[in-house]
């Protein structure tokens, strides 16, 4: 089959066209796992991009992304195929006058047509090239993981009244989790293992640039270093890249062109998500600690000084 | 390249991490796919085929390096010859005719902050591998560790000392004002002074390897897995690493008990909606419904012995338990030296375990005569003020070495309370074999336990979390 990338460079370059900023470590899982044709596992924080990955990967190699979201209670009937039962009893019982044969009834109903495809499956049946995205795989029980395992090493389902289908092509697989529980050893075996963590401050910086075009080259590096800074705090749960990218944003539309402890005060809900983080960072960036509602006076009081 | 690779894999083996056969294989197809000239894409490839957990990552990297630092980005372009240079300056240093090489101090910080303020990466490994042949007076086959070269690098170098001059070399160019200017500019220094000293570790280790041979540094640097760090002798970096480790532990583990507690405990069967469901199957009950079950969690108490000894221990545990507690019905905690003091009350008023547990080491009143462990004493007061409250749905966790300085052990006061408690339990961090030596009377206490474990990391304190949330 056609290989999708030339080079590690290459996955950067095209990545970074759908406004994708891969580093050296996840361009180099994705360009080996074209090469070993085997399914990627990527773990890491909430929100550092793990979905995007994929949606990215299909953006730029024109595939079509399928999607497997995993919850708990997932079964093979939502993941692999279902037979449509109540078709094949609409077929018994427009038989049931013409009396034919019962084995043909049979090896009729357990056809192709009384088949309902779901997302494994149908990536695997699928002509067109695709992207399977399985997300969230940490949240299905460890028995359901056991469905996933002959679709990853072999790209192939068995169905036991119609055989085993095998896939035309072998897609590109992305498994994500937020290491809610320890996956099984045998999935994990499977797959090539990635860990996405925050980004450093520059490709921070950069992904801003690239996803809030309209920011300046200063008040990126600004919105960089004070996330970088927050991120030591020990926190319940660390700002992520998209709340970074939401920061930013907000600081565009406030007008802001310069971080100052005032704005930060005043925003820095949209970073932080649990009131004890916000109390805590607000204490260590906020110098004074101005109350909630005198933010506005001070902020005014800085801008006439500078 | 294939044997190196091979020694490489044994050497991820013996420092703890699962190679399975498949993964070994998949790594020996990936390196052919890839240019071992970029490192960084070499490092994330073995890394995606070989290690499958992100806990085992410093350990991983840690092999890498000491495996692949001679196909480190050198600072010329030949390798070999700049590091046979970087040798020979090495000798001659040690002979003593090389006089530091052709900088001095002076020059050789000036280049450096230089180099920090425009953060030019190359010259800065080149600065660091100088400030190696320069300060650490390395010498061939002296069986000193990578640490003592790194210490006495580092001292030299004075890295607060070039902070403070990076920081008032800011000030000079452009003004920062604010504190909030300040501490960002602070910190970014620190991430370039801290690049520096990673330099300078990896310089260090290129040259011992250079020296040793890889397999026995290898060796000396093998670093046991977070999960396996022992609590009593973890150093500092460790126990940044223990910290980070336990918050999704505990997410892992209650995430596991929650599901095994649903599955096993199936409720009493629901007649209604039995005979609702029976309905799509013409009336036949072909699919038992089931009540939600009530799971019965168990009531906790905690006692812990905090003096020095045993004090990290006894944290770690009180953050694994608290952080458990939405898998107990009821948690309380104590904490005792020779004194003893309820502590609960510090973990129900904050919402941040790490802040309690801080409030504990400073607040808690749990010295009563001279500030060395009775156990005696303090289960004797534990017994007369909450012998009470002690129910059969509790259990009791007993947390200490049992070294009582030779004071009375009251070993009486845990069978009174195993009489009215559904379990007592004592977690001992120290191993087995200690056990009864010296002032040690475990033995008297544990007749009275129900059971008594030898918990050293975190890997025991997760199995003992299992047994009793089922239990």
């Amino acid at each position: 089959m056609a290989e999708r990338f030339e080079s590690v460079g290459e996955v950067v370059d095209r990545l970074r066209r759908v406004d994708y900023l891969a580093d050296a470590n996840i361009a180099g899982v994705v360009y080996l796992a074209d090469k070993l044709e085997k399914p990627v596992l990527v773990e890491g924080p909430a929100g550092v991009g793990k979905t995007e990955l994929a949606k990215a990967i299909a953006s730029i190699t024109g595939s079509r992304l399928i999607r497997l979201q995993c919850y708990e209670g997932l079964d093979e009937a939502k993941a692999l195929y279902e037979w449509n039962y109540k078709k094949q009893l609409l077929r018994i019982q427009a038989d049931r006058e013409h009396e034919s044969d019962w084995a043909e009834v049979e090896s009729d109903i357990f056809s192709e047509q009384f088949l309902l495809t779901r997302p494994l499956l149908e990536a695997i049946r699928s002509e067109e090239p695709v992207v399977l995205l399985i997300d969230e795989v940490d949240r299905v029980e460890i028995e359901t993981e056991a469905l996933l395992l002959e679709v990853l090493s072999d790209f192939q389902v068995s169905i036991p009244e119609l055989g085993t289908i095998k896939g035309t092509q072998i897609p590109i697989v992305i498994l994500t989790s937020n290491n809610t529980r320890e996956l099984s050893e045998a999935l994990k075996r499977r797959c090539l293992y990635l860990h996405v963590d925050y980004p450093d401050l520059d490709r921070e910086k950069d992904i801003v640039r690239v996803r809030v075009p309209e920011i300046d080259d200063e008040l990126a590096e600004q919105v960089a270093r004070v996330v970088r800074s927050i991120r030591e705090l020990d926190l319940k749960k660390a700002p992520s890249i998209s709340e970074t990218i939401d920061w930013a944003r907000t600081l565009l539309f406030l007008g802001r062109d310069e971080v100052s402890p005032e704005v930060i005060g005043e925003t820095l809900h949209v970073l932080l998500k649990y009131q004890s983080d916000i109390v805590k960072a607000r204490k260590e960036l906020v110098p004074d600690d101005p109350p909630l509602k005198g933010t506005g006076l001070k902020g005014v009081a800085a801008k006439s000084r500078s | 390249m294939l044997d190196v690779l091979q020694g490489f894999v044994h050497e991820l083996r013996a420092a703890g991490l699962p190679v399975s056969m498949t993964e070994n294989l998949d790594a020996m197809r990936a390196v052919e796919h890839v240019d071992m000239a970029d490192r960084e894409v070499f490092k994330a490839v073995l890394g995606a085929t070989l290690v499958k957990h992100h806990n085992h990552w410093n350990a991983f990297e840690t092999v890498f390096d000491v495996y692949f630092s001679l196909w480190s980005p050198g600072v010329d372009g030949d390798e070999g010859s700049e590091l046979d240079e970087a040798w020979q300056a090495m000798l001659a240093d040690a002979a003593g005719a090389g006089a530091g090489g052709e900088m001095s101090r002076e020059e050789l910080a000036q280049m450096l902050l230089d180099a920090l303020m425009s953060m030019d990466r190359d010259s800065l490994r080149q600065l660091a591998a100088n400030a190696v042949t320069m300060f650490a007076g390395m010498e061939p086959g002296r069986p000193v560790g990578g640490t003592y070269y790194l210490y006495r690098t580092l001292r030299q170098l004075d890295l607060d000392d070039l902070g403070a001059r990076m920081m008032g070399r800011a000030r000079e160019q452009s003004p920062i004002g604010d504190e909030l200017g300040e501490r960002l500019q602070q910190e970014e220094f620190n991430a370039r002074l801290k690049e520096l000293k990673e330099l300078v570790e990896a310089e260090i280790r290129r040259r011992l390897v250079a020296d040793r041979g890889v397999e026995a540094m290898a060796r000396t640097l093998r670093k046991p897995l977070p999960e396996d760090v022992d609590f009593m002798h973890a150093s500092r970096d460790e126990m940044i690493a223990l910290q980070r480790a336990i918050y999704p532990l505990t997410r892992a583990l209650a995430a596991r008990l929650a599901q095994r507690r649903k599955r096993r405990n199936r409720g009493h069967l629901d007649f209604r909606k039995t005979v609702r469901a029976s309905l799509s199957y013409g009336g036949v009950p072909a699919e038992p419904k089931f009540r939600n079950p009530h799971p019965s969690k168990p009531e906790i108490m905690v006692v812990a012995d905090i003096s020095g000894s045993v004090a990290s221990f006894a944290r770690f545990t009180l953050q694994f338990v608290y952080a458990m507690a939405s898998q107990f019905s009821k948690v309380r905690s104590w904490v005792f030296i020779d004194g003893i003091d309820e502590i609960t009350r510090f973990f129900q008023e904050s919402e941040d375990v790490l802040d309690a547990v801080h409030r504990v080491n400073t607040e808690a009143d749990v010295v009563w005569v001279d500030g060395h462990s009775d156990y005696g004493h303090a289960l004797e007061v534990f017994h007369d003020r909450h012998l009470k409250e002690v129910t059969p749905k509790t259990s009791i966790i007993l947390l200490g070495d049992a070294r009582n300085n030779y004071h009375a052990p009251q070993a009486w006061v845990v069978g009174a309370l195993r009489k009215r408690a559904k379990h007592v339990y004592w977690l001992n961090p120290e191993p087995r074999g200690y056990w009864d030596t010296g002032d040690s009377v475990i033995s008297e206490y544990s007749a009275y336990c129900d059971g008594i474990y030898e918990c050293r990391n975190l890997r025991h304190l997760e199995q003992f979390v299992t047994t009793i949330a089922e239990a």
